[in-house]
């Protein structure tokens, strides 16, 4: 019995020593934040997504406040989050446009070949470590939905076709998908483009062909008609260089011109 | 001399991480960059030295004379958390540079088994407070040492061409694996 008081009181002393230790160093080595910090923190989202590049929150509102960073800086967000920051540090925020994510595949189980069976793990992480995956094209979705897990939004599901569909309304731009996908597949880009090309593959026109209806097959059809270098193709592939014209009737040509829809409009 | 022989001991022969396998979950975690390495070296270096003093007074002067052994672990980690608080505001009001270098590494080292494991050693083998200390310095270096060395090669790693499947946490414990069997060629340097 009498060990058990002992003990006790020890670790109580013990105990008590240290917090009243630790409570003097607290008011000895105070260091004043500046409090903007906080109301910065407060104004964020408070997802601690990881979206900006800065491990949470309160990192991305500490580089605010020291103007390392910009108020809008959060992708999640957006302009009302942009505009309470900005009314904190009295700073004037420039409109920026709202990006969301963007596949730029359109490989449906319906355009695209499968070249195995697949029964392994099914995330595309797992199965893109074989074989690249069980579609022909090495460059291509595979639709297992890594995205999917990745948002914290539910913006992303797996659509009839096969492939992602993402929810424009609903994404916020954090990028999180975007590094889910071991294709590297999804991009962010401005909600007012929808003119893209579609395809990610670098094989040569008749592999492209093959293997999926909807490939850029690098036939350079495209590039006729469009004058400057709007619209390139490099590796077998076609690229939108300035996205000036884009929305435009000049688009709609080529769109028409595309044999194989690899460029298009999102729906 | 003997204390020299103790300090070589700890850097190399029993050297926390690669020999004793203690705060193997920093070694993964911090060894990516060789300069966050350093500075979590350093860290560590700073707390074990304290906690190697501070639990050597605590076990002495309080837990031995009223019989509490037995209560090691629990006033142990109290120690070390304690501890790491006080250097925490100490060093941000000191040296805020410093504070940022050692980021979020220094409330980590609160649960590092390594520092637990240096005060439960101390114990242990009965060591005085010189030999605790000399303990402390020398564990902290070895640490730093392993994991700068861990850093070095995932720094080169980067470049590498690893296999697929092994890439990430599976080569890393493979390199981990091939050092710690490195390091058990010091074994019959220092009984």
């Amino acid at each position: 019995m009498s060990s058990l008081i002992i003990s006790i009181l020890t670790m109580g002393v013990i105990a008590a020593f240290f917090a009243y230790g630790l409570s003097i160093a607290q008011k000895k080595f105070r260091v004043e934040e500046d409090p903007k910090i906080d109301e910065v923190e407060k104004a964020l989202p408070g997802a601690n997504c990881g979206g900006c590049g800065f491990p949470g929150c309160r990192a991305m509102a500490e580089s605010i406040v020291a103007g390392k960073s910009k108020p809008d800086g959060c992708p999640v967000g957006g302009q009302e989050t942009a505009n309470a920051i900005g009314k904190i540090l009295g700073l004037k925020v420039e409109k920026s446009e709202r990006k969301v994510a963007v596949l730029m595949c359109r490989g449906t189980d319906e355009a695209a070949k499968i070249k195995a069976d697949y029964r392994g793990i099914e995330t595309c992480y797992a199965a893109t470590i074989v074989q690249k995956g069980n579609k022909s094209c090495s460059y291509g979705c595979l639709g297992y939905g890594d995205c999917v897990l990745a948002c914290n939004f539910n913006a992303i599901e797996i659509g009839k076709e096969g492939i992602p569909v993402i929810d424009r309304e609903k994404c916020t731009g954090c990028g999180m998908c975007v590094k889910a996908c071991p294709k590297h597949l999804l991009e962010l880009h401005p909600i007012s483009r929808k003119f893209f090309v579609f395809c990610k593959s670098l094989d040569n026109g008749k592999t492209s062909r093959a293997n999926c209806k909807n490939a850029c097959i690098g036939c350079k059809i495209c590039i006729k008609g469009a004058n400057n270098e709007e619209i390139v193709v490099e590796n077998n592939l076609s690229k939108i260089n300035n996205i000036e014209i884009l929305n435009n009737e000049e688009a709609m040509k080529w769109v028409g011109k595309c044999p194989t829809k690899a460029i298009g409009f999102l729906e | 001399m003997e204390l020299i022989l103790l300090f070589i001991s700890f850097v190399i022969v029993n050297n926390f991480v690669l020999s004793q396998f203690l705060g193997v979950c920093p070694f993964l975690g911090v060894s990516k960059k060789i300069d966050a390495a350093f500075s979590m070296g350093l860290a560590v270096t700073f707390v074990m030295s304290i906690t190697a003093v501070a639990s050597w007074a605590v076990n002495n002067f309080v837990l031995k004379r009223f019989g509490l052994e037995i209560l090691e672990y629990v006033v142990f980690i109290l120690v070390i958390a304690s501890l790491v608080q006080l250097v925490e505001m100490f060093v941000k009001k000191v040296s805020p540079p410093l504070y940022r270098a050692l980021g979020i590494y220094l409330p980590l080292i609160t649960t590092n088994c390594a520092i637990l494991g240096l005060a439960l050693l101390i114990s242990l083998k009965e060591y005085n407070f010189l030999q605790g200390l000399v303990m402390g310095i020398g564990g902290g270096i070895g640490f730093t040492l392993a994991l700068v060395l861990m850093a070095g090669i995932r720094e080169e790693l980067e470049a590498a061409d690893i296999p697929e499947p092994m890439k990430g946490a599976g080569i890393t414990l493979i390199i981990a694996g091939i050092m710690a069997l490195g390091f058990s060629g010091f074994a019959g340097l220092i009984k």
